[in-house]
Order: structure tokens, then C-alpha cells, then sequence
């Protein structure tokens, strides 16, 4: 009987010496590389691409234009027979995930899509609550990851070092600039002296501009006359909101996405509530105005892409007809990013002439601009480039281009 | 009406703020009530946790969304005072309909089977209505269209509209009519009978099966007017039910599971954490503080506010 | 005795001592090749990421089966117990020990301590649970639980220190097949011994009548308290490696829809069955996985390509599966037997033994 002890302690023991031994170092898991892995696949003139969407849960109209302007950007380059790299063709192959909206799922949908697919690179998450665990993946198993739509600086920042990322890159403006901005334009728009926020204060997207924008506000010498939170899966904001409409604000921010917005805005309406509402570039979608219906009549809130001033530029028109005629509607910016994120991609493949994660990263590290429907983005070298906005508001249920007082073009 | 009057400014100010929480409280509460009332009879009548309920309800306020707009396709200028009681009477016979087959496919088998089963069927059934929702309809938000002009009042700085008034009175109703039927019918007999001895009752030649069909259609039914609420006042989505169905069923217990009045004064109690915890702290210590409540009460009042202590024979 | 009774029992013997062998060289065989699959890349790295997940549920389900099969009690809060371990363990690896160790050294001695910690933290927050336990059983006992999980999940997020409701990452990816595979073992090793210990048999009795236990001797309360400490220590273990795994946790993970994963595996598998659970998390896992590939494979016939969202689908056929087979067979897979390796001798064999033991003995002095 003892001998069975003994043996059990024996075993264990050796164990643990030799799990000690053997196991992988420790920030470049050998789980996710080179050796166990297939190089992204120089297989058969293929190139596999990742993309984590939203397609259910609290956004899902973000996952959707996400995805039908990934389909579109993928079908002209095979339609046209493939990408050129390095005088071979390559069809691309897209591989759709669905981040269901929540962190965990986005994290372990880009593990799937990195140690399933083996894909060279990966686009999205849209949201960046999901981006951002997403990002701490893609940045530890060395794989590029595009984001086309978060705005939260945490997104390229590693969390525990506070250095940028390497392998994380966005094709959208940050929010510590765009915070100050928001807030220099309310003041000087609409002469505001009181605001009151409400936000999302489980959402990174939301309780991160709420900062910013509060923080700028008071530099400017205005006054935040509430600052008031919620869940992201609340419906009824009536408490909070009775809190603002107590403070009697001039203008009431909403960096929230387009779900809430809608209902935030009903609720206010009903609660009599009489300020200028303003939201930002997360709730730029056509379902806000399906679901807001007349409540968000009058709403400022801005986008890196509106159709009305895009049409301009040859390339953004192409872009809208094509996907007019494929889905019936026009592009919003999240399809529109999406669309020339994987452009980015594309280009950064050529300019790499081979399909390898690491060239493929070096090439977006590089300094250069990327020209797509969404205007000129300027990389610097970072995963953070230079892009613009426009102002739009809510004029007879559609969403038109605002020219604010002081505009010069 | 003249103290009231009389009130300095910066009291009415704090007293206007208090009473529109209030409705607040009582509109976000009196929906809780609704759902709660379905948990609280299925548990009286068999002792178990229907945890689909949350689900029938979503499911209830997606029926509405279909049948409401559906009318005012096919007559746009129906009159309008008639669009909402028609919707609400067909959500809630045809809910009441899912209720009962429901519990004739997936309950019935199992009535004698352990009570864990039933529980994960019950968690299965939601599930499924969950993700077929999904599969079927989309995962996108949608808002019951208006059915009745939003015409807003003021009382006392406190704003809110004649369709508040009309859910707090649908709400009330629905309640009494329950109550009624409960306490001084038949058939409400016969529900509370089985919950006090289920082997005793058929004997005295009631027809169980047939009760129990009742009370899954009952309360099915209360909650499909919650679901009409819920759908014109917030919005829908497949996992609305969850939320909200284990808040109702947190509000039976807190009642005094079993017992319908309980119920009731859970919900609205829940209502009123729910708002006023936020109105006066902040909203993400909601939670944390109703379920230190529930927690509290187990401990030291299991049987919950309007329950009674059941001793336990060996 | 007679030679043909003496070989008769010590044929018993000698069958449960090579069974004994046979299971070890087993186990030494499976943990070798935890080690050689990720060298050598023998299975795809998706598939091993899946036997890590298989191997937390393991955990996860034999630790739950405890509670809620063995002692027959309704446990909705494992997934509270989980976030702690998760939680604890992430906060120690990325704030409190040296991030840049030596990565053999962090794996071998951190890695260990900070699951181990998760652990007990876990344990010494099951005690919340376990005083009520005395007073209530059955439905109140359930929503004890859960109201504890929903306390854990809104306590994390109000804490802003640790990421609140956004969640916490940084973690390194630690948990390794080996890892894993120590973990469950030591995890089926110590449930197994305590359920068929004299100690741990009270547990049963609980299940089946409690108040005659009382009454026959068994301390209700102290075998409460200790099948709760332990089965919510390997909770705890398993969400520390769950967040090594996944790098990232947020409350939100821990909500009460984890723990119908979990309740899932052990009535899958059958209750009161430590190799039902584990069968139940492995089949569960397992078959999750085939519906997803089955309806990727489906997407792509031309029929099936314009139904949106054909993933979906899987969460509607995995709870239509689970109702029928709990109406056709709410044993579960195992129902109450129990597989042979897990089984002491003394319970397997012990009876009849001694009987037969007994017997002889008699048929020799009578002669």
C-alpha cells in the first residue's frame, strides 16, 4: 500500500522538474509561432486574413457594415485575379468571426483566428472595449492587427509596459486628441458654459472620451455639471438622466454607441430635458436614426466618413456605388474604414514582398500614407496615424455635413 | 395643495426630483412586478424555478413588435386608442399559447423526474428561445413603434407622459385582475391548493394537468403585458430576457417566493433599489446592493417579505 | 483454504494491481505527450488550445460534481469561485510578481504559487457560503449562491484598480497543456479521495437524507465546509489558469451563464460520478466544436451560404440536444456508476473479497 505513495510522490516531483524544464518562454509562447504553426500560408497562392466583427450583440449594425465592407474590398482584389506580391498572384481568403460585442469573446476569436486559420494579419475589432483585449493577444502572439474603427489609446499602448505596440496599428484618430477637440467645439458652437455627460463606464470607448472630453472642458475654462454612468447592457437611463435635468445644462454629451444614444435621447425628450445633445463618431450609424426616429432630430456628432462630402473624391464615389449596388445602402465609416484597412493591408503585403507576419509589420511600421475612401491616413512610423472628421447633425432623418461658425476650408 | 405650494424653491427642487425618481421607480418596478408574478405561481404550483420565464417575455415583447407593426402597415391611420389594446390582448393570448406548449413538451415529462433536471431543461428551454430569436429575427435592436401619442404633463417640475400613466394603470390592473382570480376563483383555489399538498389535490378531483396549464398561462400571460411595455419603452433585443428575468425572479424571493401579492411588492421594491440606489449613489453599485439585499434576507428572512416559515417534517 | 479459493482471491487482488499499473503507465504516457505536442507541433495549435479549455472544464466539472452531485446541493455561485482564482492569480502575475524573470523559472515557481493563491482565495471565500449552507438546503442554498456570484461579479466592477467592468489583461500566456494536465490530475486525485474516504462518504449521506446523517453521527456541518472549501479551490485553480489562457477577464465572463456551462457538464455526465464529469466537460467541449465545424462546412454549400449567421445555429441545437436527453436520459451519460480506475479496491472489489474471503475461510474450518 505505501508503495503506491511513494510512487505518486516520485511522479509528481519529477513532474514538476520536468514541466520546469520544458516549458515555453515565457512571453513568446512557442504555442502560437513558427515552429507549431504552418508559416501563414504560402500555400497554394492563398492569403488568409482574419476579421473580428460584431456581427451579434449590443452593435450588431457595426459588425455588419464592418464585414460588408471587408467582402467588398476582398471580392475587387480576386475579382481582378488576386494581389501581386512579388510577381505572383495571391487570391485572398477572408475568414469571418463573430465577437459577439464582449471582450473575452474578441480575445479568444483572435487566438482562434491565429492558431485555427493561421491568418497573416488580422482587421478588428470595431469596438474598443473588444479591440483592446484583442490588441493584447494579437501583440503577444506577434501577428498584425488593424483596427479600422477604435479611438482609445489604450488600443496601441501595451498595458503593462506602457509602451507602444508593435504590432497593433489603427486607421482612426485618437480620442485623447479628439477629446479636446470635442470639447473646443462645443464651446465655441454653441457657447456652452455647463455640460453634463453621460457614459458607459464599463465600455473603454465610452468612459475614455467621457475623461477626455470633461478634462478639456475645464481647461476651457466650462464647468462638467454632471458626470453621470451606466452599464452597457442598461436600457433605462431615467435616473440618471433626471440627475442631469437637474443640473440644467447647456449641452449634453453622449459618447455612446447607437443603441443607447437612441434611447438615451427618447428618455430625455420625455423627461423634458431642453439642451443641445451631442454625440460622437460610435454612434455615426443608420440604425441610430431607425431607432431614434424623431428624438435624435437636431443631434450633433461628427465621422471620418460622410457621404455627402466623400462623394467628392473619385476613388470614395467608386467606393459608394460599388457597395450601393451590393447592399442597398450607403457605406457608413465603419464599413468605409474597414474597406481601406484592408487596402492597408494589401499594400503593406506588396511593399513586404513576401507573406510573413513580421515583414508584413515592418512594412506598416514604416512612415507612409495610406490614400483610401476614407481620405489620406498618415502613419508616422506608430500604430497611431493622423486622420480628419467631419461635423455632421441630424437634419429631416439623415445625417448631413455641418459646417461649424468658424470653418475655413 | 397650499404647503405644497408654499415649499421654498430648493426644497420643491429636491421634491421635484424625488417624485419624478419616484415614477421612475414605479414604472422600471411595475414591470419587474409583471414577470415576477409568472416565477412566483410556477414555483407555488411545482416547486420550480422556470427559468425560461425571462425568455417568454422577451419573446413576448418581439410578438408584440411583429403584430404592432403589422397592424399599422394594413391601416395607418387606424385609430390609434384601438392599435394598443389589440396588441396587448393578442401578445398576450398568443404568449400564453408558447407558455403552455412549453411546458406540455419540455415540463411535463419531467414532472416526476429530480428537480435538477427540470432545472437545466428550464435553462435549455431559455436558451433556445434565446438563440432561435437570434437565428431567426437578428441580432439587431428594435423599439415597439408608438402606439400611443407621448403626450407629456408636468407636475411640479416632474415631467412624464399619458403613456406612463397608461402603463402604471395597465400595470395596476393586470395585478388586481390577477389577485382577483387568484384569491377568490375556482381556479385560484385550486392553484393555491396545490401548493400546499400536490398528492392530496387530484384525489379531491381536481384536474391538475389542467391547473397546472392555467398557471404557466397566467403567468405567461401577465408577463406578455410586461413585454408590451418593455418593447414601446426601451428596446428589444434576443437577451433582454436575461436581465430582466433573473431580476424578477431575485424580486419573487424577495417576496416571499410562492406567493403572488410578494411578488408584486418585490418587483416594485427592486424598482425602487434600482433607481433610487442610482439616483442617489451611482448606478454600478446597483447591483451589488440588491444582491447584498437578497443575500441579507436568506440569510436572516428566507421566506422573503410576505412569506411564511415552512417547517421542514422528518 | 482450498489452492482454487486461494487463487480466487488473489486473482482479485492481482486484476485491481495491474489495472493500478496500466493506469500509471497511462498517465505517464499522456503527460509526455503534453510536452512533445507543442514542441513538435503534432496537433494543430487550435486543437491543443482546445484540450487546454477541455482540461479547465475538467476541472471545473469535478470540482462543481462535488457539490452539486455528491452532496446533492444546488450550487449556482462556481462561477464566482472561478473569478476569484482568475482574478487573484492574474493580479499577482502581472502586478506583483517580476514580470522578466527567467520565463522557465516563472513557470515552474510563479506560475504555480499564483494558481495556488487563486486557490485559496477562492476557498476562503466559499466559507461565505458554506455557514449559510447549515441553515439552508435545497432552492434557498441555490440562490445563496448565486446571490454570492452576482456580490463577486459587481464588487469587481466597481473596482477601478483592477480595470472594473473593462477587464484586466496583461497576462502572460502561463497555462500550458502539462500545466493543465498536473492540475486536473491533482484535482481528480484529491475529490477522489475525499469522496470515498470515511470523511468524505458523509457527503452522500447528506445528499440522501440529511437529517437521518445527523442522527447516525455524521457531522453535517464540518463535511459541509470542507466540500465546499475544496470544490471551490479547484474552481479557483481553474479560473487562474483560465486567465492565463485567454489573457484577458472581465466580470462580465463570470456571470451566471457560465455556471449553465458547468451544470451542463456535470448533469451531462451524470451526477455523483467523477469520471462523469469528465466525460461531460470533454463530450460538452467537444461537441460544441463539431457543430461549429459542421455548420461552417454547411455554410459553404450554396443552400445554407444565404442564411446569415449560420453559427448561431449551434447555440440552437446545443439546448435542444440537452432537453432531450434530459427527458430520455436524465442520468446523464454515467448515471451513478463510476468508472473502475477511479474506484478504490476496497469499494470495487472490497465486498466481494471479503465475502468470498469469509467464505472460504468457513468452508476450510468447517472441513
Amino acid at each position: 500500500m505505501k508503495y503506491k505513495y511513494l510512487l505518486l510522490g516520485v511522479f509528481l516531483s519529477a513532474c514538476l522538474v520536468v514541466s520546469a524544464c520544458a516549458a515555453p518562454s515565457g512571453g513568446t509562447p512557442t504555442a502560437t509561432t513558427g515552429t507549431a504553426s504552418p508559416t501563414p500560408t504560402a500555400q497554394a497562392g492563398v492569403i488568409k486574413v482574419g476579421l473580428n466583427a460584431e456581427l451579434t450583440g449590443s452593435i450588431p449594425k457595426v459588425g455588419k457594415s464592418c464585414k460588408q465592407g471587408a467582402e467588398l474590398a476582398v471580392k475587387e482584389v480576386n475579382d481582378a485575379g488576386g494581389l501581386e506580391v512579388a510577381g505572383q498572384k495571391y487570391k485572398i481568403q477572408v475568414y469571418v468571426e463573430d465577437n459577439e460585442d464582449k471582450g473575452d469573446v474578441a480575445a479568444s476569436v483572435t487566438q482562434k483566428l491565429i492558431t485555427q486559420y493561421g491568418v497573416v494579419g488580422v482587421i478588428g475589432p470595431n469596438a474598443s472595449r473588444n479591440a483592446i483585449p484583442a490588441s493584447e493577444i494579437a501583440e503577444s502572439a506577434q501577428v498584425p492587427l488593424i483596427g479600422p474603427w477604435p479611438s482609445n489609446p489604450k488600443f496601441t499602448i501595451d498595458s503593462t509596459t506602457g509602451q507602444p505596440k508593435k504590432w497593433v496599428f489603427r486607421l482612426f484618430y485618437l480620442d485623447s486628441d479628439q477629446g479636446p477637440a470635442n470639447a473646443k467645439f462645443v464651446k465655441e458652437e454653441f457657447n456652452a458654459s455647463k455640460v453634463a455627460i453621460l457614459y458607459a463606464i464599463d465600455s473603454d470607448y465610452n468612459k475614455g472620451m467621457a475623461e477626455f472630453f470633461s478634462k478639456a472642458f475645464e481647461e476651457l475654462g466650462g464647468k462638467v455639471v454632471a458626470y453621470e454612468s451606466y452599464s452597457t447592457a442598461d436600457k433605462n437611463f431615467t435616473s440618471q438622466l433626471t440627475k442631469i435635468k437637474t443640473a440644467n445644462p447647456d449641452v449634453v454629451f453622449l459618447p455612446n454607441y447607437y443603441n443607447e444614444v437612441a434611447l438615451q435621447l427618447q428618455q430625455a425628450h420625455q423627461l423634458g430635458i431642453n439642451a443641445v445633445f451631442m454625440t460622437t463618431d460610435a454612434s455615426f450609424s443608420s440604425e441610430l436614426l431607425t431607432l431614434g426616429g424623431k428624438d435624435v432630430e437636431g443631434l450633433y456628432l461628427y465621422s471620418t466618413f460622410i457621404t455627402d462630402a466623400a462623394s467628392a473624391n473619385p476613388v470614395a464615389k467608386k467606393f459608394i456605388d460599388s457597395y450601393r449596388a451590393a447592399y442597398g445602402e450607403d457605406p457608413d465609416d465603419v464599413a468605409s474604414l474597414t474597406y481601406d484597412s484592408f487596402g492597408l493591408l494589401f499594400q503593406a503585403i506588396q511593399s513586404a514582398g513576401k507573406i510573413d507576419r513580421q515583414a508584413v509589420r515592418d512594412a506598416l511600421a514604416t512612415p507612409h500614407t495610406y490614400s483610401g475612401v476614407t481620405g489620406e491616413t498618415i502613419f508616422k512610423g506608430t500604430g497611431d496615424p493622423i486622420k480628419n472628421i467631419y461635423w455632421v447633425q441630424v437634419k429631416d432623418g439623415q445625417f448631413r455635413l455641418y459646417l461649424p461658425k468658424n470653418y475655413k476650408p | 395643495m397650499a404647503a405644497i405650494a408654499a415649499t421654498p424653491s430648493k426644497l420643491r427642487g429636491t421634491m421635484s426630483f424625488f417624485f419624478q425618481q419616484l415614477l421612475n421607480a414605479l414604472q422600471v418596478g411595475s414591470i419587474y412586478a409583471l414577470v415576477s408574478i409568472g416565477y412566483t405561481m410556477v414555483y407555488g404550483v411545482l416547486t420550480m424555478i422556470n427559468f425560461a420565464h425571462g425568455d417568454v417575455f422577451m419573446v413576448s415583447s418581439y410578438i408584440a413588435f411583429f403584430f404592432s407593426t403589422f397592424l399599422l402597415k394594413i391601416a395607418s391611420q387606424f385609430a390609434s386608442f384601438l392599435a394598443f389594446p389589440i396588441t396587448v390582448f393578442a401578445t398576450i393570448i398568443l404568449t400564453s399559447f408558447l407558455a403552455i406548449i412549453i411546458e406540455r413538451l419540455a415540463y411535463k415529462p419531467l414532472r416526476s423526474a429530480p428537480r435538477v433536471s427540470a432545472v437545466i431543461t428550464a435553462l435549455s428551454v431559455g436558451i433556445l428561445l434565446e438563440t432561435l430569436t437570434l437565428a431567426l429575427i437578428g441580432p439587431e435592436p428594435r423599439q415597439i413603434p408608438p402606439l400611443i401619442l407621448k403626450v407629456g404633463y408636468n407636475f411640479q417640475g416632474a415631467s412624464f407622459s399619458f403613456f406612463q400613466i397608461l402603463i402604471l394603470g395597465v400595470s395596476f390592473l393586470c395585478m388586481l385582475i390577477l389577485d382577483f382570480i387568484v384569491y377568490r376563483t375556482k381556479v385560484g383555489m385550486a392553484m393555491r391548493a396545490i401548493s400546499f399538498d400536490k398528492t392530496v389535490v387530484p384525489l379531491m378531483g381536481v384536474p391538475i394537468d389542467r391547473i397546472i396549464t392555467v398557471t404557466f398561462a397566467l403567468g405567461a400571460a401577465v408577463a406578455a403585458v410586461g413585454g408590451v411595455i418593455f418593447g414601446s419603452v426601451y428596446s428589444l433585443d434576443p437577451y433582454m430576457g436575461i436581465r430582466i428575468g433573473w431580476w424578477a425572479f431575485i424580486a419573487a424571493v424577495l417576496g416571499g417566493i410562492g406567493n403572488i401579492r410578494g411578488a408584486m411588492i418585490g418587483g416594485l421594491f427592486l424598482g425602487g433599489i434600482e433607481v433610487f440606489v442610482t439616483a442617489y449613489a451611482a448606478s454600478s453599485y446597483r447591483d451589488f446592493i440588491a444582491f447584498a439585499i437578497l443575500l441579507l434576507f436568506l440569510i436572516f428572512k428566507p421566506t422573503g417579505i410576505l412569506g411564511k416559515p415552512q417547517i421542514k417534517k422528518v | 483454504m482450498t489452492t482454487k479459493g486461494i487463487t480466487q482471491l488473489s486473482g482479485l487482488r492481482d486484476k485491481f494491481k495491474k489495472r493500478q499499473w496500466a493506469l500509471a503507465l497511462a498517465l505517464v504516457f499522456l503527460f509526455a505527450l503534453t510536452f512533445l505536442i507543442p514542441r513538435y507541433g503534432l496537433l494543430n495549435e487550435y486543437v491543443q488550445l482546445i484540450i487546454i479549455y477541455i482540461g479547465i472544464n475538467i476541472i471545473m466539472a469535478v470540482s462543481l460534481n462535488m457539490v452539486n452531485g455528491y452532496m446533492g446541493d444546488f450550487s449556482l455561485g462556481h462561477a464566482g469561485f472561478m473569478l476569484i482564482g482568475a482574478y487573484v492569480s492574474s493580479i499577482l502575475t502581472v502586478w506583483v510578481f517580476p514580470r522578466n524573470w527567467n520565463p522557465i523559472l516563472t513557470s515552474a515557481i510563479l506560475f504555480p504559487i499564483a494558481v495556488t493563491a487563486g486557490g485559496l482565495a477562492a476557498a476562503l471565500a466559499s466559507l461565505i457560503v458554506a455557514f449559510p449552507s447549515f441553515k439552508t438546503r435545497g432552492d434557498y442554498l441555490a440562490l445563496v449562491t448565486l446571490a454570492f456570484n452576482m456580490i463577486c461579479v459587481s464588487v469587481v466592477q466597481n473596482i477601478e484598480a483592477i480595470g472594473a467592468g473593462r477587464g484586466f489583461m496583461g497576462m502572460k500566456k502561463l497555462t500550458t497543456m502539462p500545466w493543465v494536465f498536473i492540475w486536473a490530475l491533482i484535482a481528480i486525485w484529491v475529490i477522489r479521495s475525499f469522496v470515498y474516504s470515511n470523511f468524505g462518504r458523509g457527503t452522500v449521506s447528506i445528499r440522501e437524507d440529511e437529517t437521518a446523517a445527523e442522527l447516525v453521527g455524521v457531522n453535517t456541518r464540518h463535511v459541509k465546509v470542507l466540500t465546499f472549501v475544496i470544490s471551490s479551490f479547484f474552481a479557483g485553480i481553474g479560473g487562474a489558469l483560465f486567465a492565463h489562457i485567454l489573457q484577458f477577464i472581465t466580470p462580465n465572463t463570470f456571470q451566471l451563464q457560465k455556471n449553465v456551462d458547468f451544470l451542463v457538464m456535470v448533469y451531462l455526465g451524470g451526477m455523483g460520478s467523477i469520471g462523469g464529469s469528465i466525460l461531460g466537460a470533454v463530450t460538452y467541449t467537444v461537441i460544441l466544436e463539431l457543430l461549429r465545424e459542421a455548420l461552417t462546412i454547411l455554410g459553404t454549400f450554396p443552400i445554407f451560404a444565404s442564411i446569415p449567421s449560420l453559427e448561431v445555429w449551434r447555440w440552437v441545437l446545443a439546448p435542444l440536444l440537452l432537453i432531450l436527453l434530459m427527458i430520455y436520459r436524465n442520468q446523464g451519460i454515467m448515471g451513478l456508476r463510476e468508472f473502475g480506475f477511479l474506484v478504490p479496491f476496497r469499494d470495487r472489489f472490497g465486498a466481494r473479497f471479503w465475502l468470498k474471503r469469509r467464505e472460504l475461510t468457513n468452508a476450510n474450518s468447517s472441513n
